[in-house]
């Protein structure tokens, strides 16, 4: 979306780098941490898409009960694909679009640390997606496991499952590459005087999202690995029958996976501290305990994995040690959410699209991170574990949570990557139609679970219709409300009302210091900070 | 108003549908209505964790909503500058800390109880198979009976070809009954992949896992039917293989006993026998039906690469002695299961004489309880 502007304002120096390669070849070379995020940013949408249409395909066959349109092996690829391809291929790449637009704007870098190896991170991730969706179309179709990928279930696959462990593979260095760049660039290449705690929240997020993700990749690599073992070369890592358990896949891969649900939803808080204190006009509060209530969730979350185990049949002693663990992550996340409601008070409140979508997030991630205590109790889980409350639940975190964020942040800084206003109407409307709809989607799951309906069929019984029929009205709402985002997107990088160097009256940052658009080189000589220009 | 009449009696066929379609809906939002203790402490814990979060969302959104109205450019509220207050910050988190520490109190009560699996009066295994269920009975009263519950809703009612009954894909050719107010303990594995064995009014949910053996327990308040369906996914029919227990008095439960017993001693002297083909292929239809059709199909052949067609085959058409090898033992890393230890002789038998001359496969082979016999050995 920056393609018009290369030789935009900002080139004073006369040294505006002009022999780069133009039309496909400049995107399959660029080395230019702005163009490189904005792939990140149109791949994860493609992904979205992708997944959306997953989805919708899930709740059609789920409108009533019986089978209509799907068979139930190509409704178990769906959940897989749909599930995998979110997370790693939308949701991720999202943040770390955001992080390689941003994060050298605001720590006043020139670009970051590996520009080379960052665009090796990115040209990863499109034949990982090209694996996960062309392995529906292989003899046998996808991986039918869920995207827990649970042997001995993924032993059987055919070699769908194979491509989808490929593409793993992938995602993963993508992700390590990507995390340990982010990682160096705001580790060295902060402007001087931008001490760490002066440096905006949306770094320190990252910061502690990329050493997370550093921890638990390799992590998932291995697992899957000792699938493709099992599977192909003889091992027994998880089979009994060879002496080894099944569980114990799902022990390493929960020990990723729960490290995964805040690396996910960390740089979505970073986003939201941002947000709110703009349209409040008015500091972020409690900035110190926010950065420690971020690294106590990171810390925390290595050592809860098991509570989406609690009915593996587990030791009592290990059920009540990860059922204590769970409960304290509660305490460092209700202090981010009181934070960011005292940073509300008393201010000076705007509601533009960002603001409407962080507050949107604040309300429903709070919705989910309740239903996730009611989780974490485990004699109620036993009731809970793997049924609708469940999808529910963590639908509220990803959905409400991650991707309201990053709607967000699309909506704060289109203005800075496209030097165009987006259009405040259709914002508007896309928000409360999201808003709605994921409500009228994912609110009577909940009642689905309570009820005992099972996550992961095609069919159902009888006493589950109407809310599964209420549930795919709202998902088919959602789902459509996604391409009046995608038209509102288009809208602002064609034209519109010209965007000021700082079009929010409350921002704060280096990043509102330079021109809109950006240019395509931006600080090349290190900012000097004043006073003034503290943290977000 | 430019509204016709006959636009309003449309509109008003509409909301009569739609109320009277609310009015016969289940619509249900709550806990199946327990028939143990333990799932009713289930349902006190989730009201009471219920009650707190409810007035804390309250109070944070209520100021946040305050906030939103009353401190909004629009009506002139200057913004304050401050920024921090350790006071307040000490507070928002001891105070949580306490309300948590507070509910982990009867939460671990609570789970100490469900998981005390001693002192059972009847222990049931059940062994989890794609896509069944089998269940021995190995102490207590009732001890040795043996059977495998197989789903009874017809395809016909799934594809949408009859109308659904009103168990639909809740209900089972033989129940695991049990008797009321007894403890019984539930041993839990499986033969393939990952399967969970959950009723929900009972509060019960455990993984069967492959190769491993694991443990929980009910004590059921009431005599009725219950029902349940494997909670981890385990492959195409994951949503095909309910669970349906039924309580019922002691009088009755020993009357159950006596009559399984008697089957059983049925069952066995199978060994002996020997019948004509068309006895065996019409035995050996409707073990296929039940047994080998979700994979198979009922027209052999199959769904492959996974599920390999018989009709045609080079096992079907091929030594009957490997067929049956595969048919007790099974295949290995294959969703394949071993049928020797679910089905009797007679059975098995009867399935591979069947497999034998079904479809194009018209091999003129029969297979006798005794060749089965033979082969176990």
């Amino acid at each position: 979306m920056e393609a018009t502007h290369v030789h935009g304002a900002g080139h004073a120096h006369g040294d505006d780098h002009s022999h780069h390669p133009k039309g496909i070849m400049r995107w399959i070379t660029t080395t230019n941490h702005k163009d490189i995020g904005t792939m990140y940013l149109w791949f994860s949408f493609a992904m979205f898409m992708v997944g959306g249409a997953m989805a919708l395909i899930i709740r059609a066959e789920l409108f009533q009960p019986g089978l209509q349109y799907v068979e139930p092996e190509f409704f178990n690829q769906m959940i897989t694909l749909h599930g995998l391809i979110m997370v790693f291929g939308a949701i991720m790449p999202a943040f770390v679009g955001f992080a390689n637009w941003m994060i050298p704007m605001m720590i006043g870098a020139p670009d970051m640390a590996f520009a080379r190896m960052n665009n090796w991170s990115f040209w990863l991730l499109p034949p990982a997606g090209i694996l996960l969706t062309a392995s529906m179309f292989v003899p046998g179709g996808a991986a039918g496991t869920g995207w827990t990928l649970y042997p001995p279930l993924s032993i059987q696959m055919g070699i769908g499952m194979d491509m989808a462990i490929f593409a793993v593979h992938i995602l993963g260095m993508s992700s390590i590459m990507g995390s340990i760049n982010i990682v160096t660039t705001i580790l060295n290449l902060r402007a001087p005087g931008m001490t760490l705690m002066r440096m905006p929240m949306f770094c320190w997020t990252w910061l502690i999202t990329g050493y997370l993700l550093i921890a638990v990749m390799p992590v998932l690599a291995g697992a899957v690995t000792m699938i493709l073992t099992d599977r192909h070369f003889g091992t027994s890592f998880f089979s009994a029958a060879g002496g080894g358990d099944p569980v114990l896949f799902q022990h390493i891969f929960w020990f990723f996976g729960h490290p995964e649900v805040y690396i996910i939803a960390l740089p979505a808080f970073g986003v939201v501290s941002h947000v709110i204190p703009a349209f409040a006009r008015k500091p972020l509060f409690g900035y110190t305990s926010m950065v420690y209530a971020i690294a106590s969730i990171a810390l925390i979350s290595f050592i809860v994995w098991a509570h989406h185990m609690y009915v593996v049949g587990m030791p009592v002693a290990g059920q009540l040690y990860f059922m204590y663990a769970t409960i304290l992550i509660a305490v460092p996340t209700g202090v981010k959410v009181f934070n960011w409601v005292a940073t509300m008070w008393r201010g000076s409140m705007t509601f533009e699209t960002p603001m409407l979508f962080a507050l949107g997030f604040l309300f429903l991630f709070t919705i989910g991170g309740f239903t996730g205590l009611v989780l974490s109790n485990t004699a109620v889980d036993v009731q809970l574990q793997d049924t609708y409350y469940v999808v529910a639940h963590f639908h509220y975190v990803m959905v409400a949570g991650a991707l309201f964020s990053a709607f967000a942040a699309v909506y704060y800084w289109l203005p800075k990557w496209t030097g165009h206003m987006y259009d405040e109407t259709l914002g508007k409307w896309h928000f409360w139609l999201s808003l709605i709809s994921f409500n009228i989607a994912f609110f009577p799951q909940h009642f689905l679970g309570l009820a005992g309906m099972p996550r992961r069929i095609p069919d159902y019984a009888l006493q589950f219709t109407d809310f599964n029929q209420v549930s795919t009205f709202g998902a088919f709402g959602f789902g459509l409300s996604q391409l009046l985002f995608l038209y509102v997107v288009l809208k602002t990088i064609r034209g519109g009302e010209k965007a000021a160097a700082k079009p929010w009256e409350g921002a704060t940052g280096l990043e509102w210091t330079l021109p809109s658009p950006a240019p395509y080189h931006t600080f090349e000589e290190p900012p000097v900070l004043s006073e003034a220009k503290g943290h977000a | 108003m430019g509204i016709n009449k006959k636009t309003q009696s449309c509109l008003a066929g509409i909301a009569l549908m739609v109320w009277s379609r609310m009015a016969l809906a289940a619509w249900e939002f709550n806990f199946q209505s327990p028939a143990t203790k333990a799932a009713q402490t289930v349902i006190d814990l989730h009201n009471l964790m219920m009650i707190i979060i409810v007035v804390i969302f309250i109070g944070v959104f209520a100021v946040m909503f305050y906030s939103v109205f009353k401190h909004r450019k629009s009506r002139g509220h200057q913004a304050a500058q401050f920024h921090d207050n350790t006071m307040v910050e000490i507070a928002w988190t001891v105070v949580p800390l306490l309300i948590l520490v507070a509910m982990a109190w009867p939460a671990t009560k609570a789970l100490l109880n469900m998981r005390d699996t001693s002192q059972a009066d009847i222990t049931i295994k059940a062994t989890g198979y794609q896509w069944k269920w089998g269940y021995d009975y190995l102490k207590g009263e009732g001890e040795g009976i043996k059977f495998m519950s197989l789903t009874t809703t017809p395809a016909d009612q799934i594809r949408g070809t009859a109308a659904k009954g009103g168990n639909y894909l809740l209900e089972v050719d033989r129940h695991v009954v049990v008797p009321v107010g007894k403890k019984i303990r539930m041993l839990t594995t499986a033969t393939d992949v990952i399967h969970s064995w959950w009723v929900p009014a009972l509060a019960v949910k455990q993984d069967a896992i492959p190769g491993y053996v694991r443990d929980t327990w009910f004590k059921a308040e009431k005599e009725g039917i219950f029902r349940g369906q494997c909670a981890e996914l385990c492959g195409k029919d994951h949503a095909f293989m309910p669970i349906v227990v039924e309580v019922v008095s002691a009088e009755k439960y020993s009357q159950w006993v006596g009559e399984q017993k008697k089957q059983m001693a049925a069952a066995a002297d199978e060994g002996g026998k020997t019948y004509s083909l068309n006895e065996l292929m019409s035995r050996g239809e409707k073990v296929y039906a039940a047994n080998c059709v979700a994979c198979h199909q009922a027209n052999g052949k199959g769904l492959p690469p996974a599920f390999p067609a018989l009709d045609g085959s080079k096992l079907a058409k091929g030594p009957k002695k490997d067929h049956i090898a595969i048919v007790l033992n099974g295949k290995p890393n294959t969703a394949m299961a071993a049928y020797g230890g679910q089905l009797g002789d007679g059975d098995i038998a009867a399935v591979v004489t069947y497999e034998r001359n079904a479809w194009g496969n018209k091999t003129g082979d029969m297979v006798q309880p005794a060749d089965i016999q033979a082969a176990r050995k």
